[in-house]
């Protein structure tokens, strides 16, 4: 829309002045990520512009020292474990969840949804207490188990969605056909779902990778992720190798939702929407 | 469909129609709940189980009835009008030389201490020099050790010690306590902090709200106004925040807003400032962090209830004569209000249990209810006020949840 | 709750299985050993002399994380049984010992003679002695602080004060800055009375505070210009010096001189092992290449001899810094660190 020629000039005027209040908001939104991550180029281990030098030794630093590499080694083993215990129980809710006749829907799905409202340090304190119980705390099981339980709402949250636009009379035409439901499920129904499915796990993966609260509460040594690198790093110190890491995840997290808006745009387009 | 009921009613008894739905619709029904199953048990055991035994901890509390049963037992018919007699004294000294011996004093002491601050030397100490007396009579033993056993205060954390259940936690979370005859009154000033932390909570989460929608509806609308190729681009800027964690926005606020730097360098060179400001450390500085990290949760429900908003609506109130901001304020802006409302209840929620940003961007007078949940658990291991805490703003923040499912729906809750 | 707790047991168990089946990295028990310290340059200089020497020698896997000596930490691991940390390096541990929370330590089985470990606990073998002392920036502050008492002194030196976060260390400082003889500062503060007057004194500056919790923090806040001056260790402000060029200065005066310990959690599965790395860790070498790293006086009175004359003045054992120097009490802090780390934090968040 633009502003059309025969509007009165105090609508032009607002017109430009909505414009330019976007452009700024957006820019809040963007500049402060844009801004810091040059710095983690910076060859000197200070803050500001302009920067003396560039220099890629601290993304060296990452990508050589034990600690960081550890931590991103055992947050990817944690994402990976977390987002497939994740996606498995949430594709199969989900499932339940999209048939017409489910029963109790509201209270169920408020009941799912709670991980995702319920305030991250009560989730993590509560986890610490519980696990501690169990002797489950500084235990990869733990911290599995609680990753994969706050990220299994996004997992039924887009599997859902993209259930949303099923046309279940395409299940019901291959029964008709004479398949088994296993059989309709695997040559009808999941080839449609899966670019939800996948979303839904990345989604999974990333709430696990960048999971911190509960973390630092759960896991032990052997078990410090990426951000429990970062956090305890940012409380001594805030050092550029932190701004190298978070670069590193920033671009991880860019190409995810890139991937994510290509796999919706398949999947409208599978099931005809556009 | 019409197959499977067909061979249904070929193997049972002919029964009427309308029962033979009735069970076809009930299994459909089982059938889609088995699916819904596991995640269910997976949560209630991970999820709500664990919330649940946080929430029983925040009343539960029986180190003092399992570590000084003598003592506990006999205050229990004590009327907390005068000192106890030489039998109670007794049995503390039978307590605590036992405490001593398995060491367990130090958790006694931390105990009492909670009611009672000053008293964890005291109660510590009496317990080392009772090591080495062997005999009683231990009243006025006691009260020579320490003055504190000559005072009814300690007296009455005992008595009230001698049930597993305590109401202390909670009582003092809002700033009240027990005095020595287990009345409840309030909190002395030094003592009483957590009203104003919990005030210090709603404030900050109002004022992020109220910033992410004024910032946030004016873009909901450019976006939902905008044609789809155009606003698909923009709207990569609002989502990247939104998949970048916390941690990560968290700490780009941190580098921005640090003295030496890119705010103040800015600031300065430009003259608008001949010394640094205290971005870093502040309530401005962590309020502007979380209205950055919370503007895209407002902001996503507006836009989804503005596209749906039919523009001949406007158009309509337009031909029929208003003015454009008349028909913007009386036809447009009510049919946002119920993603405003989603978004801002969102935001709220959300930002009561913010715990990171306030940690590394706020300073001492800056955190939040979040902060001392995490202290009391980590630092003091008094893990009575860390749930009592906790179970208040659980309890808030499900309150808020209830009325969020009411006014929105937790099936309409959408990500990306 | 306790047919609740029997289904979680059963979930877990089945979940170790599992993960044991998914685990990427099976590790036993015997080559392996964490190690919790202080973090930042102390860390790092503990990394040179200890850990990777004995990594090295005993083909062990050492797993470092770092800690503010959160003691809570250690209580609530020991009480859960999920005890991790093997060794610990901390201050302060009196309390920990007599609540039953770590090993007794074995000289015997450690190997060592005792008698060259001043200061040796129970419960801690002592890994060297760190000054707490007045750090600031000579080029902001030309003519610093010349006693502790100018560290209250708004008015001399106007701005900001870095100050640890927990209760050690400043109430002791705001006693002698508000006149207590030396000597006198422990009695002084087991009286409920000498508490106030700690408050008190520390209320003056408490508006121009800022709190650090981890000693890399500390020469930070000086770098960054965001304190004028601030308490710190002074081996963290020694490497501050010596490798980032900056012109931070000490001021000795009313230094508290406390140890650092190695201690071990009672219940970890790698006694024997964490047995061993102490008593790698303590022999004289290890402690005089520590020394040159990072300038902490040793723990190992034999280790002394070995370190040359020049780290030697750097020492806080240096008799010049010593003039007026406090010996931080270990027992009073076992006793009061309670009470009072609760008054602290209460008055803190006030």
């Amino acid at each position: 829309m633009a502003a059309s020629s025969y509007a009165s000039p105090a609508e032009k005027g607002w017109y430009y002045l909505h414009r330019f209040i976007c452009g700024v908001v957006l820019l809040f939104l963007i500049a402060p990520i844009l801004i810091v991550i040059p710095l983690s180029f910076n060859s000197i281990p200070f803050f500001t512009y302009p920067m003396p030098g560039l220099s890629l030794r601290w993304y060296q630093e990452i990508f050589t020292n034990d600690v960081w590499t550890s931590g991103l080694r055992n947050s990817l083993f944690i994402g990976f474990s977390a987002s497939l215990v994740a996606t498995v129980l949430g594709t199969l809710a989900a499932l339940g969840l999209s048939r017409p006749n489910f029963p109790w829907r509201p209270v169920v799905m408020s009941v799912l949804m709670a991980p995702l409202i319920v305030p991250v340090i009560i989730t993590a304190v509560a986890a610490y207490f519980f696990y501690a119980d169990l002797g489950l705390l500084n235990t990869f099981t733990g911290l599995i188990l609680a990753h994969a339980t706050m990220a299994t709402p996004v997992v039924v949250v887009t599997v859902v969605a993209t259930l949303a636009g099923y046309d279940h009379s395409l299940t019901r035409a291959a029964a008709g056909l004479g398949a088994a439901p296993i059989t309709a499920f695997f040559k009808v129904t999941l080839p449609l779902i899966l670019p939800g499915m996948i979303s839904g796990a990345l989604f999974a993966f990333f709430t696990s990778f960048g999971e911190t609260v509960v973390t630092l509460f759960v896991a032990g040594p052997e078990q410090t992720t990426l951000p429990k690198v970062m956090f305890s790093g940012m409380r001594e110190q805030i050092s550029p190798s932190i701004i190298a890491a978070a670069t590193v995840l920033v671009v991880f997290a860019v190409v995810a939702l890139i991937t994510v808006e290509l796999l919706r745009r398949r999947s409208e387009r599978l099931r005809g929407i556009r | 469909m019409a197959l499977t009921m067909g061979s249904m009613s070929g193997s049972t008894v002919q029964l009427p129609l309308r029962t033979k739905l009735q069970r076809v619709e009930r299994r459909r029904k089982l059938r889609a709940f088995a699916l819904v199953l596991p995640l269910l048990l997976f949560i209630l055991i991970t999820f709500v189980l664990p919330l649940s035994r946080m929430m029983r901890s925040a009343i539960h509390d029986d180190t003092l009835s399992l570590l000084m049963p003598r003592t506990t037992a006999a205050l229990r018919d004590w009327d907390g009008k005068e000192l106890p007699e030489e039998r109670v004294y007794d049995a503390l000294a039978k307590d605590l030389k036992r405490a001593w011996m398995e060491k367990t004093v130090g958790k006694v002491s931390l105990r009492v201490n909670y009611e009672l601050p000053g008293a964890a030397s005291q109660v510590k100490s009496s317990a080392r020099k009772l090591s080495g007396l062997s005999g009683g009579p231990y009243k006025a033993a006691l009260i020579g050790i320490s003055p504190l056993w000559g005072e009814r205060d300690v007296w009455g954390v005992l008595k009230r010690g001698g049930s597993s259940y305590t109401g202390f936690y909670l009582l003092r979370s809002i700033d009240f306590e027990y005095n020595a005859n287990s009345r409840i009154v309030a909190s002395p000033g030094e003592k009483a902090i957590f009203r104003d932390v919990f005030l210090r909570t709603l404030m900050i989460s109002i004022t992020v709200t109220a910033a992410t929608l004024l910032l946030g509806f004016p873009v909901a609308y450019l976006l939902a106004k905008l044609p789809p190729s155009t606003s698909n681009l923009l709207m990569i800027v609002v989502l990247l925040p939104f998949w970048v964690s916390v941690l990560l926005l968290t700490t780009a606020w941190v580098v921005l807003l640090q003295d030496n730097g890119v705010i103040n360098g800015i600031l300065m060179s430009l003259h608008i400032l001949s010394e640094p400001a205290k971005l870093l450390y502040s309530r401005f500085g962590t309020v502007l962090a979380m209205t950055h990290i919370q503007l895209p949760f407002t902001l996503l429900p507006i836009y989804s209830v503005m596209k749906s908003i039919s523009p001949s609506h406007v158009r309509a109130a337009r031909s029929l004569g208003a003015g454009p901001f008349y028909a913007f304020w009386k036809v447009y802006f009510p049919q946002t209000l119920p993603g405003i409302a989603a978004g801002c209840l969102l935001t709220f929620i959300l930002c009561l249990g913010y715990y990171i940003t306030p940690a590394l961007v706020g300073g001492p007078g800056d955190q939040m209810i979040s902060n001392f949940v995490a202290a009391y658990t980590n630092q003091q291991l008094n893990w009575g006020m860390a749930s009592a805490l906790g179970a208040i703003l659980l309890t808030a923040t499900l309150l808020l949840y209830i009325v969020f499912n009411k006014l929105v729906g937790a099936d309409r809750i959408k990500i990306g | 709750m306790r047919i609740g707790s029997i289904i979680a047991r059963a979930v877990g168990v089945a979940g170790v299985s599992v993960s044991a089946l998914l685990s990427a990295q099976p590790v036993s028990a015997a080559d392996q050993l964490t190690i919790v310290s202080w973090g930042g340059n102390f860390q790092d200089s503990q990394r040179k002399a200890f850990f990777e020497p004995y990594a090295s020698a005993t083909g062990t896997k050492v797993t470092e994380d770092s800690w503010n000596g959160e003691q809570a930490k250690i209580r609530a691991m020991v009480e859960t049984n999920t005890v991790t940390w093997d060794v610990v390096v901390g201050g302060s541990m009196g309390q920990l010992c007599a609540d039953g929370m770590l090993e007794t330590i074995d000289w015997n089985k450690l190997g060592l003679d005792p008698e060259k470990f001043n200061g040796r606990e129970d419960c801690a073998v002592p890994a060297n002695a760190a000054a707490n002392i007045i750090a600031y920036d000579k080029d902001k502050l030309p003519s610093g602080p010349k006693t502790i008492a100018d560290f209250f002194d708004l008015k001399k030196f106007p701005g900001k004060r870095g100050l640890n976060s927990r209760p050690i260390v400043n109430l002791e400082w705001a006693l002698i800055a508000d006149g207590v003889p030396i000597g006198e500062v422990y009695k002084v503060l087991s009286t409920p009375e000498g508490v106030d007057r700690a408050f008190k004194k520390l209320d003056t500056i408490k508006k121009e505070a800022v709190w650090w919790t981890s000693g890399a923090q500390q020469a930070q806040l000086l770098a960054d210009g965001q304190v004028v001056m601030t308490s710190a260790w002074n081996g963290r402000i020694f490497d501050a010096v010596k490798n980032s060029g900056k012109h931070f200065a000490i001021m000795w005066d009313a230094q508290i001189l406390g140890y650092d310990y190695w201690v071990i959690p009672k219940g970890t599965a790698r006694l024997d092992e964490a047995y061993k790395f102490i008593a790698f860790a303590s022999s004289p070498e290890a402690q005089a290449e520590m020394a040159a790293l990072i300038p902490y006086a040793p723990g190992n009175q034999d280790a002394v001899a070995l370190v040359d004359a020049e780290t030697r003045s750097n020492l806080p054992s240096n008799p010049e810094h010593m003039a007026n120097a406090l010996i931080y009490d270990e027992a009073f802090w076992a006793d009061h660190q309670d009470e009072l780390t609760q008054r602290f934090s209460a008055w803190m968040a006030n």
